[in-house]
This record gives C-alpha cells, sequence and structure tokens, in this order.
C-alpha cells in the first residue's frame, strides 16, 4: 500500500515494575489491545480507542494511556484528523463513520452565558429552608381557564385540558435505543427514571417486555421505519414521540448495523434477525405539516386521546418557523436536538458540520412561538450537549420547559466517550449488544448512579435559582434577564436576546 | 351475530371511531358504517376479531395500528391503509392510494384495483406468524416495496397489459419479497433489489394468498395458478453494510 499505514492514535505502555500479571487488562480489552505471549503481556496501542477499560480496571494503576503527539509535520490547517481522514477515504472510497456527538472543539455558547445572582437590592432565596418549585408539566397548557358554579356551590373547572407528564424535575433522559444501546444500560436509566418521577425515552427500538415495569416513565418513539410500533407499544408508553430529526445527523435517517439484531433486538424492533435496521429521514406518508398532522392525530385516536405526543427535529437553521408549523399540528411537545446531541452511529462529517448551537434553536423557538401567540399550545424540550445543571438553567432561561440529557446519563454509567458505539465492543456494557460485555454493567448500580446524576443536578438547579431569587421554575423559563453574554458577537446576543455582561 | 349499524353521514372521524370502540365494548361482532365520506382513521388500533363494514370512501390510514379486525371497504380508499397493521384484514373493492400497506407487520392488505406509489413500503416481517401481505388486483406506482424487510407483495396486474409499468421497485428492499404476474424489465428494479426465478415451490407457497384474494372478489383462482410470476428480493440483507469505513 503506498499509503503507508496511519500511526496510532494512543500509546499504551504498562509500568512492569508495577504489573502483577493478573491478565485483566487483556480480559478487559474488547478490542484485543493486549495479548500474552509466554510471560509476557504485548500491547498493540494501533488497536486502541481510548475506552480507558484497562486503566480504570487494572489494579495496580500500572497502565498509562495518552494520546499520541506527533508523528506528522504540524501544520494548523492539514491537521492529523484531516490527514487521516483523507487517507482513510483514498483508501476505502467510503463514508467515514463515528459515534457520540460533535467533536469539533467549537466555542460553547453554554460557557458563554452567565447566570445572575441576587445581592442586596432583591434577596436570594435559601433552597434548605424555602420550598423550591421544580415541578414541570409538559404538554400543551390553555391560555386561559374556565370555572363553573354548580348548583351545590362548589367551583369546577370547565375547560378541557390535554394531558401532561408530570415531571418532578426538569430533567429527562432522551431516546437511545434498545440496540444502539444494551438493555442493561436502558433498565439502569429506567430504573433511574421511575424513581425520581422523571421519564425516559425508548429511542426506535421498540419496548424491551423487561421495562415494561418501568413503562409510565418511558416515552415511546415512533420514526420513519416504525420499528417495534403497535398498539401495545403506543398503549404502554407515557407520551409517544415521532422522530423526524436527529441533532447528531440532521436530515439523514437511523441506521442500526446487521451486526447487533440480535434475537432480542429483533424481536423488541419486529424486524429480522441479522438485517440492517433502516430508518430513512423522511417518513413517506409525511411530506408537509399536514401530514404531519395526520400522524399525531392517528396516534392520538389509536390511544383515544389520552397521551401526549411530541415531535423531535434537529436544530438546523430554521428551525424557528419549523417548530410554529408543529406547534399547531396538534403535537404537545417539540423535542429540540442541537449539533452537539449523540448517536450510535453517524458519517463523521455530518456529527462534526451539521445543524446549529442548541442555545440559539431554544432562544429563537421559544422567542418565535411568543411572537406567534403559541407558545402555550407546546411546550419546548431541549437536547443535545447538556453536560451540567448549569446548562440545564440556562437552557430553560432561554426558554426550554425541560432538558433531555443523553451522553450524561452514559457518562454515569461508565462511558468514556471514545465514540466508538457502532463496532458493538463497548468496554463498559453500554453500546454493545454481546452479552459477555453487557453483563459488565449491572442495572441496579447503574441506576444509582444516573439517579445520583440527576439528583445532584437537581439540588444544584435549586441552588442556582435561589441565588438568582427565584423559587419556581415557572419563574426561570424565557426569563432572559437572568443571563448576561459573555465574550458574544452582537448579533448572537441579539438572536439569543440576551443582554451583554455589564449591562 | 350482533351487528350494529352506524350512519357515518357528516360525522368527524373522532366520534365516529368513539362509536365503532363503543359497539365493540358493547359485543358488536360486525359493523355497517353507511355514508363514509372521506373520514380518516376508522380502525384506528382496534383489536379483536370484529368485522368492520365501510360503505363509502374511508379517508387516509384505513385500518392504522390495528390488531385483529377484518375491514370491508365497499368503495376505494384514501392514502395509506393499512399503515403500521399488526393483524387483521382490508379487503377494499376499488382502488387506494400512496403508502398502502406502510411497515404492516401482519395480517393482510387486498385491494382489488390499483394503488398509488410507495405500496408496502417498509413492510417487515419478525417470526413466522407475522408476515405481512399485500396483494395488489391492478397495478401499482413506483417505489413498490421500497426499503422492505419482509412479508409479502404480490401484484396481479388484472386487466392490465402489464402487471408493473413504474419504476424503483424493492428500492432498498432488505428482506421478504415482491411477486409480479408475468414478466417484470430489469429497468425498473430499484437499488438494491433482485430477480429471482419463480419456481413451482413458490406458486405452492403463495397459492393460499391467491386463493384468499380469489375468494374475496369473485375471481377464479385456476386463472393465477401458474408460474408466470417474476420474483423480486433482496441482493442483500445488509444493503448499505460496505458504503462505511471506522473513523
Ligand atoms: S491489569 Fe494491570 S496489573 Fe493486571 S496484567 Fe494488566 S497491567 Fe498488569
Ligand atoms: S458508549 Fe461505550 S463505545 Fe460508546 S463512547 Fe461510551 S464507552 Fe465508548
Amino acid at each position: 500500500m503506498t499509503l503507508g499505514s496511519v500511526p496510532p492514535k494512543f500509546k499504551v505502555s504498562i509500568d512492569r515494575d508495577q504489573c502483577m500479571d493478573c491478565g485483566r487488562c487483556i480480559e478487559n480489552c474488547s478490542y484485543g489491545v493486549y495479548r500474552r505471549e509466554g510471560d509476557k503481556i504485548l500491547i498493540e496501542s494501533r488497536k486502541c480507542t481510548g475506552c480507558l477499560r484497562c486503566v480504570a480496571m487494572c489494579p495496580r494503576d500500572a497502565i498509562t494511556l495518552t494520546e499520541k503527539p506527533i508523528d506528522y509535520r504540524s501544520h494548523p490547517l492539514w491537521t492529523r484528523e484531516v490527514r487521516e481522514d483523507i487517507i482513510k477515504q483514498a483508501r476505502s472510497g467510503k463514508i467515514i463513520l463515528s459515534g457520540m456527538g460533535n467533536a469539533r472543539d467549537l466555542p460553547v455558547i453554554y460557557d458563554r452565558l452567565l447566570l445572575d445572582a441576587c445581592q442586596v437590592t432583591n434577596p436570594s432565596i435559601d433552597p434548605l429552608r424555602e420550598p423550591m418549585e421544580l415541578r414541570t408539566y409538559i404538554g400543551k397548557k390553555p391560555s386561559k381557564l374556565n370555572f363553573r358554579k354548580t348548583e351545590s356551590g362548589d367551583v369546577e373547572l370547565e375547560t378541557k385540558l390535554a394531558p401532561n407528564l408530570k415531571l418532578n424535575t426538569p430533567i429527562m433522559i432522551g431516546h437511545m435505543s434498545f440496540g444502539a444501546i444494551s438493555l442493561n444500560a436502558q433498565l439502569s436509566m429506567a430504573k433511574a427514571v421511575t424513581e425520581l418521577g422523571t421519564y425516559m425515552g425508548t429511542g426506535e427500538g421498540g419496548l424491551h417486555r423487561d421495562l415494561y415495569p418501568y413503562q409510565d416513565h418511558m416515552i415511546v418513539q415512533v420514526a420513519s421505519g416504525r420499528f417495534g410500533v403497535n398498539i401495545d407499544y403506543l398503549e404502554r408508553g407515557a407520551a409517544i414521540e415521532i422522530k423526524i430529526g436527529q441533532g447528531a445527523k440532521p436530515g439523514i435517517g437511523g441506521h442500526l448495523p446487521g451486526e447487533k439484531v440480535n434475537e432480542e433486538v429483533s424481536r423488541t424492533r419486529m424486524i429480522p434477525v441479522g438485517s440492517d435496521a433502516i430508518s430513512p429521514a423522511p417518513h413517506h406518508d409525511i411530506y408537509s405539516i399536514e401530514d404531519l398532522v395526520q400522524l399525531i392525530r392517528s396516534l392520538k385516536e389509536a390511544t383515544e386521546w389520552k397521551k401526549p405526543v411530541f415531535v423531535k427535529i434537529a436544530a438546523v437553521h430554521n428551525v424557528a418557523p419549523i417548530a410554529a408549523g408543529i406547534a399547531r399540528s396538534s403535537a404537545d411537545a417539540v423535542v429540540i436536538d442541537g449539533f452537539r446531541g449523540g448517536t450510535g452511529a453517524a458519517p463523521k462529517v455530518f456529527r462534526d458540520n451539521v445543524g446549529i448551537p442548541i442555545e440559539v434553536a431554544i432562544a429563537s423557538v421559544d422567542q418565535k412561538l411568543r411572537e406567534q401567540g403559541v407558545r402555550n399550545e407546546i411546550s419546548i424540550i431541549a437536547s443535545g450537549g447538556i453536560r451540567s445543571s448549569a446548562d440545564l438553567a440556562k437552557s430553560i432561561a432561554l426558554g426550554a420547559d425541560a432538558v433531555n440529557i443523553g451522553t450524561a446519563a452514559l457518562v454515569a454509567l461508565g462511558c468514556r466517550v471514545c465514540g466508538n458505539c457502532y463496532r458493538n465492543l463497548c468496554p463498559w456494557g453500554i453500546a454493545t449488544q454481546r452479552p459477555e460485555l453487557v453483563s459488565r454493567l449491572d442495572p441496579e448500580r447503574g441506576a444509582v448512579q444516573v439517579s445520583n446524576l440527576i439528583r445532584g443536578w437537581t439540588m444544584e438547579l435549586s441552588e442556582l435559582m435561589g441565588a438568582a431569587g427565584i423559587n419556581s421554575i415557572e419563574s426561570l423559563r424565557g426569563n432572559r434577564d437572568r443571563l448576561r453574554g459573555y465574550m458574544l458577537d452582537e448579533g448572537m446576543l441579539k438572536i439569543l436576546d440576551v443582554l451583554p455582561a455589564g449591562a | 351475530m350482533k351487528t350494529v349499524k352506524i350512519d357515518a353521514k357528516g360525522m368527524h372521524y373522532t366520534p365516529l371511531n368513539q362509536k365503532i370502540r363503543a359497539a365493540i365494548k358493547d359485543g358488536a361482532e360486525e359493523i355497517i358504517l353507511d355514508n363514509v365520506l372521506g373520514q380518516r382513521f376508522i380502525g384506528d388500533g382496534l383489536r379483536g376479531n370484529v368485522r368492520i363494514i365501510v360503505n363509502g370512501v374511508p379517508g387516509g390510514d384505513l385500518g392504522i395500528f390495528m390488531s385483529g379486525p377484518t375491514c370491508i371497504v365497499h368503495g376505494d380508499a384514501e392514502h395509506a391503509p393499512g399503515n403500521t397493521m399488526d393483524k387483521g384484514m382490508l379487503v377494499i373493492h376499488g382502488s387506494a392510494g400512496d403508502a398502502v400497506a406502510h411497515s404492516m407487520r401482519g395480517g393482510k392488505v387486498f385491494i382489488k384495483n390499483n394503488i398509488g406509489y410507495r405500496g408496502g413500503i417498509h413492510m417487515k416481517q419478525y417470526d413466522v406468524e407475522a408476515r405481512p401481505i399485500l396483494v395488489v388486483g391492478g397495478t401499482a406506482h413506483s417505489f413498490l416495496g421500497e426499503y422492505m424487510a419482509g412479508g409479502l407483495v404480490l401484484v396481479l396486474g388484472i386487466g392490465e397489459d402489464k402487471a408493473m409499468t413504474d419504476r424503483g421497485i424493492g428500492s432498498g428492499i432488505h428482506g421478504g419479497e415482491i411477486i409480479i404476474r408475468g414478466e417484470v424489465d430489469d429497468f425498473l428494479l430499484g437499488v438494491g433489489a433482485k430477480k429471482f426465478k419463480f419456481t413451482e415451490s413458490d406458486l405452492e407457497r403463495i397459492a393460499p394468498t391467491i386463493k384468499n384474494f380469489c375468494e374475496q372478489f369473485g375471481y377464479d383462482p385456476a386463472d393465477f395458478l401458474d408460474t408466470n410470476y417474476t420474483r423480486i428480493g433482496p441482493a442483500s440483507s445488509r444493503p448499505f453494510a460496505s458504503k462505511y469505513v471506522w473513523e
């Protein structure tokens, strides 16, 4: 091969003085970096993905894993990554597949937004003593309420309320399908959201029967391929989400490689064993907002109008008018997924280049819906790169009702964001269907980790709100006055509708 | 048999569907809907063995998410009858629109005349019992059986010179089979679709379906029980497996 080989990304080494030759590194590495030859453990750094399972499991801290610095002449434009991608494509003529979210070093708007705090003029609130209202209802809200006096003199609500989801905290877990992730990963999250009184999505992979006990906290997804969708599935979900787009790969569909479609995945998705699960971007019965209305109403008719129906779209340039259309389409919530949203598999060029940041998408959608007087017709759920309670608080101040987390929940389960989810070899038992790897993740322990994370963020959110003199999430929602922009240009501040720091 | 008659004249689809559900709850075994004119979602998500007779033209998504009932339409149907249907049967004594049997996963859809574009799109099968069947008496437009992942689409071309003259048959097909009466020109096949010889054993397999179809519309099955068919199936169950290289 005239191109030679691409230098390894990581350098793995063992401190032989520390090593006790237990062989755990060999057992734990599903990518085959380690092997035994005679009495020696040999290392093939080239196979390393940086998942860090070996480092975490070595009882002697004997393993060092470093990102390998320079094997190319350094160049600011023709970076290592750019050149390696070219080499790969020169060799294969194929699309480069990647996992997780956008891996570009682009500025994060959240980090340039600062939250407010009270000083002397109005007092801050101490969440230890004062009740903080974080309860969030997702769904349509009436513009006004009508009451009626009964003969006995009681007052009765006349307005018919649309079904809403009741969340104890404005944090949900987004859709990650069985197939893309393991059943143990889904079980961990399902137990956590049930305990906490919030919700998670099934993804477009159907609902595995082991998740039935948690169905009241699961939002079932309907994607173009209709995987796992039947009347039983629809009736089990607490709400139904129609997936139109996804932040990691706007404009293209889902595609689960056949290797991951084992017996269980096949039964749950209702597709043949070993065949690719293809869910293309267009729903072939949706070519307009009118068609979307048709699908939403068919789902509502099927479940006798008892369940809220969400529509998930990727954050793209004209997201605000699209969301305004969705608000008028009988949908109860719009889920907007920003360009940092994760995925099990996406063409790299999409993951890193298509879509817009979630921060601007939330702000522009919220603003557009207010302008048009339909903000109460629909809830806004934001997702795609929410990393902390600060990102959560800022999302709500920009106009979201709640957020979906994805990658953060996986990190709570052990994920090291190595981005190799599409290979079915996830050494943490998350993005894999291999029984020996899946069993590494204990759903009981996983549930504790995920609920700890959400609980911690929820407490931090209360503290942040208290500091800003706010005791109800309702008062934080869309409250741009609690935000200031730092090192953001005028155009961006205008879109966000946020004043610069100091103003 | 307990029969209930409902006059659908001028009725919105929600109250109509509510009436159908109430009748089933009351033990109706047959429900006759008169004066149906464009009401959508008839039979949406219904279970059980009830028979629904539709006199008129139902709107879109007839029998969507349906799991069991039989629905007989004396008239044409709008788009996507049998959408994501699980079990049961739709018999349409006329033609139907686009996306007929979209993502259908079990049961039968029999159309006497023609269908529009993308018939049988995303049809799937995941075990022996859940095998969806779509039979079209006349002809179908482009992209028949697109992204099909299981089940059977049969086009008989009754009254046509050629059963299929539109392109894109089976584009992206990765499971199931499309069987078309007579010869099919190669240029009509979609990406990933392949022609196979139609054998005696294939005929044996589909004969019950042909008989079943003929029974519904009063045709003589003998006219169709020969090997003058073309069978189209997937070139691979992993049509896009070779499109990607790892990061
Ligand atoms: S896990 Fe650590 S101690 Fe055990 S063999 Fe590997 S490097 Fe040595
Ligand atoms: S889920 Fe597993 S494979 Fe995917 S990024 Fe995390 S650790 Fe890596």
